[in-house]
């Protein structure tokens, strides 16, 4: 039998095995982890016909170049991403949301993402690699997960089995929504704001600074002035959050984050806007808008209802 | 008990036990805690205990706030589990080359480093929660005299397995990770084992510690 795999011929800035993370091991600091972006997960298993959580390569701005030795295997590459695909004879423009073959000695080189950051690569099979706590996602913090735990490097190889004959022969229309607003809720230390700080922090625009990665983000913007205690006894936190630091400039938790935290909560992102939120790359702008529960759960089931409808025009 | 139970976003709960820290209400947290995990309510996906909080992380496929908070308030609560918690025993090698901040201690607390280790040493600690790095330990109360504010700068970098202090607590830290708690020493043991695949925490929440001073070649043989 032919062996399979990826030879690692650039691995890309922060290139990892992801699938939809860790649960119930908050309490010993261990978050979630798993894909950023969870829709474009979704997708890419949906269209090479995976089970819903078969381990995929996320990449990040930059994307890994991979050689694939062996006898052939179907990929698909999902998010808002540049990649071509490097044959024998010829340079083919890759395009995102539909079924590709590699064959031997073919190389798929993920260039970058557009206007975004995270993208993913999925093929009609698995990859061999660990699974610790239930999970393949890496989370480089703790050292945990496939690769031990590690982005990828130079000259690895990932080696591929279980090829399945069955993938989606269509092409997936889907455009990654454009930035704009993201919908938050109130948190529970909101009127430790000032009045003022509370009417800019859902007015103004933040940018996203380069101190941002799979832990968080960082923004810069108006100063958030706090006028209670710029400290609070550390408690739990929950991807969304976002903390005021003692600075004034507020800090999200991404799927990586810390499991608790001692900074005062404005407010939380909405479930329904996490992806969207993710995907916002650095010098970009965010602005922030009120929502009330209600509606977030409102909001919630119908990307529900979009992704399951996505999900099935790849059948 | 629980004062009041609110949302944290759209997918958690947040319940609040009151704001001060001690024993007391932090058994009442890892109690509840507990029993939330035996119940096995649908739906939840995480539950993070913390000094006087506990969060509730649910997934909106399944459940929402309300039928959650519900669910949560009407528990058939059993006052017996938390009562478990293990005695653990941690070695500290307190060489000049791991205790990093112990002259800036002596300094600010205005006690020879002989004094600040019969203290701490001296104390049984109790382990208020786990976090913020993985299995990472927040164990209280320290002697009084001990508190001491964070570093005004935090390190960028703090040693893996290094003990830190700040105000009434002590931790470990379980993997290399910026801080600005005072490093007093540094312990050979794995708190967190990344190679366990069941229970990778040494210490968890409930658990009483205590620390014993260890000489720099008893810390090197462990170490190898």
């Amino acid at each position: 039998m032919t062996e399979n795999y990826f030879e690692v011929l650039r691995p890309g800035i922060n290139t990892t095995f992801q699938d939809n993370g860790r649960k119930n091991f908050y309490h010993i600091g261990i978050p979630f982890s798993g894909a950023m972006d969870n829709r474009n997960f979704v997708m890419a298993n949906a269209i090479s016909n995976n089970k819903k959580n078969n381990p995929v390569i996320e990449f990040a701005l930059q994307g890994p170049k991979l050689r694939f030795k062996g006898d052939k295997v179907y990929f698909n590459v999902t998010g808002d991403v540049n990649f071509q695909i490097l044959r024998k004879n010829k340079i083919e423009e890759g395009v995102c949301y539909q079924n590709i073959i590699l064959e031997n000695n073919d190389c798929l080189d993920l260039i970058s993402t557009n206007r975004s950051v995270y993208g993913y690569l999925s093929v009609n099979a698995s990859f061999k690699i660990d699974f610790y706590l239930d999970s393949c996602s890496v989370n480089t913090k703790a050292e945990i997960g496939a690769n031990n735990g590690k982005i990828l490097e130079k000259n690895q190889i990932i080696k591929i089995e279980n090829i399945t004959k069955k993938y989606s022969l269509n092409k997936l229309d889907y455009i990654n929504s454009k930035i704009e607003n993201i919908r938050v809720i109130k948190g529970p230390h909101f009127d430790y704001f000032s009045k003022t700080a509370k009417e800019l922090f859902f007015k103004e625009k933040f940018s996203v600074t380069k101190l941002t990665d799979r832990m968080g983000i960082r923004l810069d913007g108006p100063r958030i002035e706090n006028i209670k205690n710029t400290n609070i006894k550390s408690e739990g936190l929950v991807k969304g959050t976002i903390q005021i630091t003692a600075d004034g400039n507020p800090i999200v938790m991404l799927s990586d984050h810390g499991t608790i935290g001692g900074y005062p909560k404005i407010g939380v992102v909405i479930s329904a806007d996490y992806d969207k939120l993710v995907q916002i790359p650095p010098g970009s702008k965010i602005k922030f808008k009120e929502i009330n529960l209600k509606d977030a759960e409102t909001i919630y089931r119908l990307y529900e209802m979009e992704t399951q409808n996505l999900i099935s025009k790849t059948k | 008990m629980i004062k009041n139970i609110s949302n944290l976003g759209d997918a958690a709960l947040y319940c609040d036990f009151g704001n001060d820290v001690n024993k007391e209400i932090n058994s009442n947290v890892i109690q509840f805690f507990k029993n939330i995990q035996k119940s096995k309510i649908p739906g939840v996906i995480n539950i993070t205990p913390s000094y006087n909080k506990l969060i509730i992380s649910f997934d909106l496929n399944i459940t929402n706030f309300d039928k959650i908070k519900t669910e949560v308030e009407q528990l058939n609560f059993k006052n017996e589990i938390a009562n478990v918690g293990k005695h653990i025993k941690i070695p500290v090698c307190c060489d000049n080359d791991f205790a990093l901040d112990i002259k800036r201690l002596e300094k600010l607390l205005k006690l020879e480093k002989e004094e600040i280790y019969k203290k701490f040493f001296s104390k049984k600690y109790y382990c208020y929660m786990t976090g913020f790095i993985a299995g990472m330990p927040f164990l209280g109360d320290l002697d009084d005299s001990l508190y001491a504010r964070r570093l005004d700068t935090p390190r960028v970098k703090v040693p893996k397995n290094s003990i830190g202090l700040t105000e009434q607590f002590c931790n470990i830290y379980t993997f290399e990770s910026p801080g600005g708690w005072n490093i007093i020493g540094k312990t050979p043991l794995d708190i967190f084992d990344n190679k366990n695949n069941s229970s990778p925490n040494l210490i968890n929440p409930g658990d009483s510690i205590s620390f014993f001073q260890i000489s720099k070649s008893e810390f090197e043989e462990k170490y190898d």
